[in-house]
């Protein structure tokens, strides 16, 4: 695509120039204010923010939670992603439709109902605490909430990829005597991984910074249910701006290497396709 | 890094004939969605009404319930509005123009995606906060971002960034040059070209963008949380006041709110539904 010839150098000069002034001032700057804080004392004063108990403890519940949800999700949203593409079923439309519930829902929201059907002093919820499940207040609930926020990340990666790939080879495998899950691991599963991998990562990259839903349903008990975001919220009402800035730096980093890594995946699938293309 | 949301093949038999695995699968996804989605929301609905209407109905005519209502819708409208105008020029900077930088512009757009709405509040306390960057300028000027609505806009549009440019640069490109130069050859200005030819044939996915830049800003708590203090009848959003009224156990208030919030958030999915098969129809 060319640039527009026709519109005037000052047209374009202006237009490219609110464009950038617009992201730099909304997005780099404030970035940065947090990156300044988080080393206003060097890497010393960083690395003591981090290594604070309080810290490390809830760095690795919110890495662990997020990581045992991002498995979940990623068998289920592949499993959604081939049922929604392959099956015709009464009331698929809206089975897909419902996918993308959260997100349109506020993440509160989320959490406030998680609450009420999970919470000990709930029909549901009363039922599993007689049986020993503990749910709401315990890092159970935190799973079940990103479960919840993160559900159709797999599912829309997976779907385009799944409808764009012809039956044939399944059926060719499946004709010459392969198991139906065998076909899947051998066939399938080759075909479409680029998006698991995909969807996966941006689930997981959601689930460390969520906050909404979380600090409702986790109670926040430091040691055992305070996640990450909540702890940098602490310390944020606490005055604490350097330490809350420092664990914001880790997280933020997380972040962008996950995302560059599946802008990385997604460019070497579009080459690939071209190459096959071609 | 927004999903695209396809519409289920019409054909396609699956993986061979085994009824019994086919049934199988469709229950374990249609199991897992009852439980994980439809769950909550049944449970919200019968708790919201438990008590009958009459205190439902008290407890949402609350004064500080209405401020918060309002608040929440002025706040969003204004962030629809900058993620709007700015979102549409940079759309179509990046994809109409060519220059050194552009890859990391396009880089930039996404990453409000990937920060936790905590440290989306956190920048601008340090910004403009007590010893923040800009705090010397904006006291002199007697300016008050922090605890005050402009932070509020400020945190709700930077989470909200995204969706219309993304939306939207797909659309633009898909469109291409042809009509705009065919329009300007027969003497339109290029203000006549952008109302006239680009805007109506890329509307569906700028409408798209903005009703998804509205449902996520209105449910915007986190930043909003860590920027406004939450004062009652002041800074309060309807978010903030679901979390505040469960915090002093004013149940039916904080959930009916919470109800109110996700009957909305339900009519946008349906409102997202209808629009999607409108963009797919113009896409082709």
């Amino acid at each position: 695509m060319t640039q527009g010839q026709r519109t005037s150098p000052w047209g374009r000069w202006g237009l490219r120039a609110t464009a950038v002034t617009f992201l730099l001032l909304m997005i780099v700057v404030p970035l940065a204010a947090v990156v300044e804080r988080g080393f206003t004392d060097g890497l010393a004063g960083l690395w003591e923010d981090l290594h604070a108990p309080a810290a490390m403890d809830a760095l690795w519940l919110t890495l662990w939670t997020a990581l045992l949800m991002t498995v979940i999700n990623t068998v289920m949203g592949t499993l959604t992603a081939y049922v929604l593409v392959r099956y015709r079923f009464p009331g698929q439309a809206l089975m897909n439709a419902l996918v993308d519930l959260p997100f349109a829902f506020p993440t509160l929201v989320t959490g406030v109902m998680l609450v009420v059907l999970y919470g000990p002093q709930r029909a549901v919820g009363g039922w599993l605490q007689r049986q020993g499940i503990e749910i709401i207040f315990a890092p159970a609930g935190i799973v079940l909430a990103l479960l919840f926020v993160t559900y159709p990340f797999v599912v829309r990666a997976v779907q385009p990829v799944l409808m764009e790939l012809e039956t044939e080879q399944e059926e060719v495998a499946y004709t010459l005597g392969a198991s139906p899950a065998w076909t899947f691991v051998r066939v399938l599963l080759p075909a479409i991984l680029p998006a698991v991998v995909t969807g996966a990562l941006l689930c997981f990259a959601r689930a460390l910074g969520e906050f909404g839903s979380i600090v409702i349903v986790a109670g926040n008990i430091p040691g055992k249910s305070l996640t990450a975001p909540v702890h940098i919220f602490g310390e944020i009402e606490a005055g604490n701006l350097r330490a809350a800035a420092s664990i914001s730096v880790l997280l933020l980093g997380l972040s962008f290497l996950l995302i560059l890594f599946v802008d990385w995946v997604q460019q070497r699938r579009e080459h690939r396709s071209v190459a096959v293309s071609v | 890094m927004l999903p695209s949301h396809p519409e289920p093949a019409k054909t396609g038999s699956g993986l061979g004939g085994a009824a019994i695995s086919r049934g199988f699968l469709i229950a374990v996804v249609v199991g897992y969605l009852l439980v994980l989605l439809a769950g909550p929301l049944v449970a919200i609905v019968l708790e919201a009404f438990d008590q009958g209407l009459a205190p439902l109905w008290a407890a949402l005519t609350q004064p500080d319930v209405l401020h918060a209502f309002e608040m929440t819708l002025w706040i969003s409208l204004a962030a629809v509005l900058l993620c709007t105008l700015f979102g549409t020029v940079v759309a179509f900077v990046l994809v109409r123009q060519r220059f050194i930088g552009r890859a990391f512009l396009n880089g930039l757009v996404d990453l409000p995606f990937a920060v936790s709405p905590v440290v989306a509040g956190l920048m601008y306390i340090l910004l403009f906060g007590q010893q923040g960057w800009f705090e010397p300028w904006l006291e002199a000027a007697g300016i008050k971002v922090i605890f005050n609505w402009p932070g509020m806009v400020l945190a709700t549009t930077f989470v909200a960034i995204p969706f219309v440019i993304r939306e939207l640069m797909p659309v633009l490109q898909a469109v291409g040059l042809d009509q705009e130069q065919a329009a300007h050859t027969l003497g339109a200005s290029r203000w006549t070209t952008f109302w006239r030819v680009t805007l109506p044939s890329v509307k569906w996915g700028l409408f798209y963008g903005i009703v998804l830049t509205f449902a996520r800003a209105m449910g915007e708590f986190g930043a909003v949380l860590v920027v406004s203090g939450g004062i009652s009848g002041r800074t309060e959003t309807a978010t903030l006041f679901i979390f505040r009224a469960l915090d002093e156990r004013q149940q039916v208030a904080g959930t009916g709110v919470a109800l109110v919030m996700a009957a909305f958030s339900f009519s946008i999915l349906i409102v997202m539904e209808l629009l999607k098969s409108r963009t797919q129809e113009a896409a082709q």
